[in-house]
């Protein structure tokens, strides 16, 4: 049994389910709120939900049960001290060390836990690195909404942020370089491009295997690192699109990435009313199409960042993604055919499997 | 002291408290004091500059107020949302 949190503008709702779906909601968390982000952590158990009040603001929740009642964590804030209000929090990451865990917010910072999730501190020299810069928001806000760990070094890690572009660390956050290199920000005049740090990472991946190698969804492009996230290359062309949100990997497939292209920024949805979800096995050479049981006729969809999330690896890899229409898909057999998970939820932000 | 009224969620917050006197001579130190007070309700009302979050309306003896507004002990103050349209 399969057990899916998926993030939407009216709360946490858990679904349970064996593919083909559809899937049963078995709880439902936060109604009325916004849930921009739930996942569990894997080595604890414990589940963590980034719940936004319209009116009383945004926090880090976080239960070892889904039945019982949710605590609110110590964190992540931002300094009484300082000017800056916590808009949103974007992402919560595991790390790679006990109780070791990452969280990226809007406005753009790092936050960092040692505690299991309790208690948070915001990560200084890439503060430092913001405050220095002209960083600028993309339409969601300034937000840093990608984590990517080394596999078995709590040393390295490289962050995405929108749109600020990558930041790579290597002595675990006491310093970070830049990791702009190849990439092209159309939207903004090409006279004006050189140096600017106004690069609109919409997504980033690790491919866990081959840890120097990423994939990244960016605003109009998709790319690959084979450096560790110094330089990329353009891999879009195959694609029906270059712009998109969310991207998923074959954990077990390093020339692996999945995207659901949209039209453009001008107009975030399907391309021609069909929706698909799109493969590359060999590092983006070549793009396959993967839309069999996906709405193929006026289904102009549009999924955002979060809300694709993928299990297991090979052949038997799991994808599940939410449009905000309401429509969750899932496939258990790595996108080679989809089924409907739930028809009628709130509009998505969010999807993971627990 | 000044009293401080409270609705759900707040209310529930505060350990199911509708009415919570608490110390303060601002509206921002009564509901720091709150926070102290009931730490479920931290971050919920103030932001972490301590300025009454956007949404939230504070009244004191109902005139809507924000957080440097001075308060005395007889004074009765009122937290609810903003009334906000959109879905």
């Amino acid at each position: 049994m399969r057990e899916l949190l998926v993030g939407t503008k009216k709360g946490l709702f858990v679904l349970h389910g064996e593919g083909p779906g559809p899937f049963e909601v078995t709880e439902r968390a936060f109604p009325g709120d916004v849930v921009e982000f739930a996942m569990r952590d894997q080595r604890t158990g414990r589940y963590f939900a980034s719940v936004t009040s319209g009116f009383y603001g945004p926090r880090l929740m976080h239960t070892e049960d889904l039945s019982a009642e949710w605590q609110a964590a110590a964190g992540p804030a931002f300094p009484e001290d300082g000017d800056d209000v916590l808009d949103r929090i974007w992402i919560v990451k595991p790390g790679e060390a006990d109780g070791l865990l990452y969280a990226g917010v809007a406005p753009a910072a790092l936050f960092v836990s040692t505690d299991g999730g309790e208690s948070w501190s915001r990560n200084e020299a890439l503060w430092k690195e913001r405050v220095a810069g002209d960083w600028q928001p993309g339409a969601g806000g300034l937000a840093l909404h990608s984590i990517c760990p080394w596999p078995g070094d709590p040393q390295r890690f490289a962050v995405g942020i929108s749109a600020a572009g990558v930041w790579i660390t290597e002595d675990g956050g006491e310093t970070f370089r830049t990791g702009f290199d190849g990439l092209v920000p159309g939207y903004i005049p090409e006279d004006a491009r050189e140096g600017t740090s106004a690069l609109c990472v919409h997504n980033m991946h690790r491919a866990p295997t081959s840890p120097d190698r990423l994939f990244m969804q960016f605003h109009g492009n998709v790319y690959r690192s084979d450096d560790q996230g110094s330089s990329w290359t353009d891999i879009h062309e195959g694609l029906p699109s270059g712009f998109g949100f969310p991207m998923v990997i074959d954990p077990a497939d390093p020339d692996s990435a999945f995207v659901i292209p949209l039209i453009a920024d001008v107009d975030r949805t399907t391309p021609d009313g069909a929706v698909g979800v799109f493969e590359t096995r060999d590092a983006g050479a070549t793009w396959t199409a993967r839309r069999d049981g996906l709405p193929q006729d006026d289904a102009y969809l549009t999924v955002l960042r979060q809300a694709f999330g993928a299990a297991g690896e090979g052949d038997g890899l799991e994808l599940y993604f939410g449009a905000t229409s309401g429509a969750v898909f899932g496939s258990s057999d790595a996108g080679r055919s989809w089924f409907d998970v739930a028809e009628r939820l709130a509009p998505v932000t969010s999807v993971r499997v627990a | 002291m000044p009293v401080v009224t409270l609705r759900a969620p707040l209310k529930d917050l505060a350990g199911g408290n509708s009415d919570v006197t608490l110390e303060g001579g601002t509206v921002g130190e009564v509901l720091r004091n709150l926070e102290s007070t009931w730490p479920k309700t931290v971050g919920w009302v103030l932001d972490e500059t301590g300025r009454v979050r956007t949404h939230v309306n504070v009244f004191v003896n109902g005139e809507r107020v924000r957080e440097d507004a001075a308060v005395t002990a007889a004074d009765r103050l009122h937290v609810l949302p903003s009334i906000s349209g959109g879905a």
